[in-house]
Formats: C-alpha cells, sequence, structure tokens
C-alpha cells in the first residue's frame, strides 16, 4: 500500500521517529442541537503513530471523529490536515485526502456482499489492481471465506475486520476508528489492535482511534488524550497515562 | 382453453407493465426513501412529448427514445431541485411534495398538450398470430410490451450488478452515510437513481398507452396498480415488484375475465390485495427487513 502515495508515505515514516503532527485539530466547538457536544478540543494525531481518545460514554469521542470528517459540521475551530484547512471539506472529499473514517457501529453495508463492501471502498480511486484486494484478504483469512457472502451475515470480529480492510483500500494517510472493541470479544480485540499496530510500525500509517476500552486503546497506543464533557481533560505518553492511577480512576473507569 | 390463455397473456402484458411502474417506485423507495407519487405525471408527461413529436411526423422509435431521455433528465432535475431539499427530512414532507408534484405536472400538461382524449399509436398490430387455421392468442404488441420490459429490467440488473455506477448506487441507497466517508458521490448517484427511475416509469407510460387513448390523468389507475404490484413486492425489492406487478396482472384480468361483471371488480380487487397483503405480511412478499435489521 505505501508505495501508492510515494512520497507522503515515505514522510510519514520517518514521522515515527520526529513525531510531526499529521492532523491537527484547533479549538473544536460541536453542537447537537441546544447540546454542546465539543467544548474548544484541541489535539493533533502524529504521523506514524497511534492516539487514543478515551473518556465516558457522552464525552464527545463520536462527535469528535463526526466532525473532523465532516460529517457534524463545528460551531468554531479548525481541523487541519497536514497543513491542509479540512474544516469545510466535503464528507466525500476526506478520503480522497487520505483521511478513512470507520464510523461508530462499524459502518458495514450488510445488504451488499463482502467484496462487493471492499470495492465500494476503492470506488474514488477508479480501477484498483486485484493484488490490492487480495493482501486485504491475506490480512483477514477470515472474511476471505466469506467474500460472497452478504456482509449482515458476519459477526462483529469479521464485520470489524472487514471495515479495517475496507478502510486500508482507500490507501489513507490516517485511519480514524471510532470505538472498534466495541461488542467484540478480548481476544478478537488484542487480534485486531495488534494488526493496527503492525501496519502502524511497518508502513507508518497513522491512527485516531476513540475507545471507551481504555485499558485495550492505552495498550497500543502511542498518545492518550482524555475526553471529559467535550474538553480535553489531559494529553500524555500512553504509558504515562497507564501508570496514572488516579486519572485512570476518575476518567477511565479501570 | 382459447379463453384462459387469452387472459393470461393479457394477464402477464398488463402485469410487466405494472412491474415496470412498480420497478420505478421500487428505484426511488429503495435510495431516498420517498414514495414517487409524481411517478405517474412524470410518465403522463413523457407519453405527450412522444405524441406530439408522433403527430408531428416523427417515427414512433425516434418519439420513444425522446420520450425515456426526457424521462430521465425530468427524473433527474426534480429530484436535483425539488426533492434534495426534503430528502432524510420529515417523510411526510416528501410525500406532500411528490403529492403536489403529481397534481402540478398533470395540471402543466393539460396546458401545454390540452385536456382532450387523444389515441396514442402502438408500433404493432394488436391482432393474434395465426398458426395454420387458429390465432393463438399472442399479439405482436404482447411480445413488444414483454420484451421491452424484460430488456430493460435486464439492463438495470446488469447496471447494479456489474458496473462501477451500479455498485456506488447501491452502496448510496443502502448506506448514504459510510458510502460519503467512503467518498462515493451520494447526491450525484441519488440524481441518477432518479433518472433511471424515471426512465422505466415513463417506458410503462408509453406502453399502456399504446394502441389506446392519453389524456392528462390516463396514468392514474396505472399508480393505483403500480403501488399494489409494489407493497406487494415488499416496496424494498426490485424482483418483487416484478413479481408483484404479474400477479397483480394476472389476478386483475382473471376477476374481469371469469367473474360476472368482473370489469367493474378491478379497482376494488387490487385495493383489496393491498389490504390482504398489508394485514398478512406488511412487509411484502419479498421483504428484506429482516436483513436490513440484522
Amino acid at each position: 500500500m505505501p508505495e501508492a502515495h510515494g512520497s507522503t508515505a515515505a514522510s510519514a515514516g520517518t514521522a515515527t521517529v520526529a513525531g510531526t503532527s499529521l492532523l491537527d485539530v484547533q479549538g473544536l466547538t460541536s453542537s447537537y442541537g441546544p447540546v454542546r457536544a465539543l467544548d474548544g478540543v484541541t489535539l493533533s494525531a502524529q504521523a506514524g503513530r497511534i492516539t487514543a481518545v478515551l473518556g465516558a460514554n457522552g464525552a464527545g469521542k463520536t462527535t469528535l471523529l463526526r466532525t473532523i470528517s465532516g460529517l457534524v459540521r463545528p460551531d468554531a475551530g479548525k481541523v487541519v490536515l497536514d497543513g491542509e484547512d479540512i474544516t469545510k471539506a466535503p464528507v466525500e472529499a476526506m478520503v480522497g485526502k487520505g483521511m478513512a473514517h470507520v464510523p461508530e457501529g462499524r459502518g458495514v453495508i450488510a445488504e451488499l456482499t463482502v467484496d462487493e463492501n471492499l470495492r465500494v471502498g476503492s470506488l474514488f480511486r477508479g480501477k484498483v489492481p486485484q493484488s490490492e484486494f487480495d493482501r486485504v484478504y491475506d490480512l483477514f483469512p477470515r472474511i476471505a471465506e466469506r467474500r460472497d457472502n452478504h456482509a449482515h451475515t458476519l459477526s462483529g470480529g469479521e464485520r470489524q475486520m472487514l471495515v479495517i480492510g475496507r478502510a486500508l483500500l482507500a490507501q489513507p494517510r490516517i485511519l480514524l476508528l471510532d470505538e472498534p472493541s466495541l461488542g467484540l470479544a478480548p481476544r478478537i480485540v488484542a487480534q485486531i489492535f495488534g494488526l493496527l499496530r503492525q501496519l502502524v510500525d511497518a508502513e507508518g500509517l497513522s491512527v485516531l482511534l476513540v475507545e471507551q476500552n481504555a485499558r485495550s486503546a492505552l495498550s497500543v497506543a502511542d498518545v492518550g488524550v482524555v475526553l471529559n464533557l467535550g474538553k480535553v481533560v489531559v494529553t500524555d505518553d500512553a504509558r504515562t497515562l497507564m501508570a496514572d492511577e488516579g486519572l485512570r480512576h476518575a476518567y477511565l473507569g479501570f | 382453453m382459447q379463453q384462459f390463455l387469452n387472459v393470461t397473456l393479457t394477464g402477464l402484458t398488463q402485469g410487466m407493465i405494472y412491474a415496470a411502474f412498480a420497478l420505478a417506485l421500487v428505484l426511488i423507495w429503495r435510495s431516498t426513501r420517498i414514495v414517487n407519487f409524481a411517478q405517474g405525471s412524470m410518465a403522463a408527461a413523457t407519453a405527450f412529448i412522444a405524441l406530439a413529436l408522433i403527430q408531428a411526423g416523427w417515427s414512433y422509435w425516434v418519439a420513444l427514445v425522446v420520450a425515456l431521455a426526457s424521462g430521465f433528465l425530468l427524473g433527474a432535475v426534480i429530484e436535483r431541485v425539488i426533492i434534495r431539499p426534503v430528502e432524510g427530512g420529515p417523510e411526510l414532507n416528501a410525500v406532500i411534495v411528490t403529492l403536489g408534484l403529481f397534481v402540478a405536472i398533470q395540471a402543466l400538461i393539460a396546458i401545454v398538450f390540452g385536456s382532450s382524449f387523444q389515441s396514442f399509436p402502438t408500433p404493432f398490430g394488436v391482432r393474434g398470430f395465426t398458426v395454420g387455421d387458429t390465432t393463438i392468442p399472442v399479439t405482436p404488441t404482447s411480445l413488444y410490451v414483454i420484451g421491452s420490459v424484460l430488456i430493460t429490467m435486464g439492463l438495470l440488473v446488469a447496471l447494479f450488478r456489474f458496473t462501477r455506477v451500479g455498485l456506488a448506487m447501491r452502496a448510496s441507497a443502502f448506506g448514504q452515510e459510510v458510502a460519503r466517508l467512503l467518498g462515493v458521490k451520494v447526491g450525484r448517484m441519488l440524481t441518477l437513481g432518479w433518472g433511471l427511475a424515471a426512465v422505466v416509469g415513463s417506458l410503462s407510460g408509453l406502453l399502456i398507452a399504446g394502441g389506446g387513448f392519453v389524456f392528462p390523468a390516463y396514468m392514474d389507475s396505472l399508480i393505483v396498480f403500480g403501488f399494489v404490484a409494489a407493497v406487494l413486492g415488499g416496496l424494498d425489492s426490485p424482483i418483487g415488484a416484478v413479481v408483484g406487478g404479474l400477479i397483480l396482472g394476472l389476478a386483475l384480468n382473471y376477476v374481469s375475465g371469469y367473474v360476472p361483471r368482473g370489469s367493474a371488480l378491478v379497482n376494488i380487487t387490487a385495493l383489496a390485495i393491498l389490504i390482504v397483503v398489508l394485514l398478512v405480511r406488511p412487509g411484502g412478499l419479498f421483504s428484506s427487513a429482516t436483513a436490513r435489521r440484522a
């Protein structure tokens, strides 16, 4: 996958060391009707890193991702992707800019087959060589077996694999994941997080992950951001957050 | 026996037209969750365009192509300009808008083309083929009707199954938000969907008009039958729409052919079928509702 975005992939690769920011969220404020869901959120996702946004239900995690990808328009603030202000860019254009958003509830299109779901993910790129689909199937042998089945027959874990595979076919620089662990067995969560780590380390992918399951998320992430009632409480190295017992008790519930 | 064959063939032919009209409703329902009550008026408008061309001396086939093309344009423009603002809003808004269009387009037809009955030609004869001494109840016109609907359906299936645009359209219909996140230009796909639906609707309007009379409201009964056929099939399923159309065509013709004074019962039969389906299988015969929820 990295060969197609050429120079950007290379720079993302070196950035693992330097820690340059790929996605910048500046003072983002969003509301759902009268309810303020995000209140001046500032954070950055660094290239070649996994950034985990943590917080309880209602902390604004999903709204954060939806505002970044344009599904919700912010009342104030900016979203900058690799130096480009994308705050007002159309949702349909985001994936072409290198940002793939896997929404809450995974976003499998149940009426399409597994293979069709993958193909939808590559449509915007025009004709895509079969080898790229084969590669996704190699990453996830379980969905390869079911490629001609309708996606509504898949288990939760298989759905999560399908949507991550589908997002990878967009050749994103940054992957936004909304609660990938939700409703999955711990073993499957570990498998999926392990794979993400591998993609990040080996191919320079960047991930912005929102999770309620803070323990699992921090175990795979490089950087943790704790969100509470729409505000950033703390941003720190994932290991430091894991070690902070007071913080864990107060906001992360473990 | 002869009568049975006759009635059955007429039923199948009419059923095909209902199927085409139902298919137009289903295509729109699937992608935008709107029942397009204006479908009949839109089709009538294109039939009058065809008639004007024929009266001006053009051939039936030129008129057909122009009518279908104008149907596409009409559907696309209506979606983009009039329907887009109410898409995704309260269902009632969309219903009122399409009902308004239904009335407005009919009035417009009357203003432009007049409201008198005008005969509409058919390119083929309506007499049955003769084999030896017997006339079989298959007419060139019925073959034309069945064939053109089948070809249209085949083209639609091929479009949806085998092309990238078709895949993008299905993705847009089933998962708007996800499709947008994947870079599919959903708005454009919905416009295209309305355009294609209007083509199919227009075809049904031209076929039902063939060999009969047209006037601004001539599609009104087809709206009822097409709607019943679509609901019979589940409103969500193209195959269901086709099967529903054929079942309805047969049922109505058996009623009018065999029940004494049956022709007076046709409309009531259609509505009775609608009520029974809604009572017994509200999701329709080919409902994908369970799959949807899973």
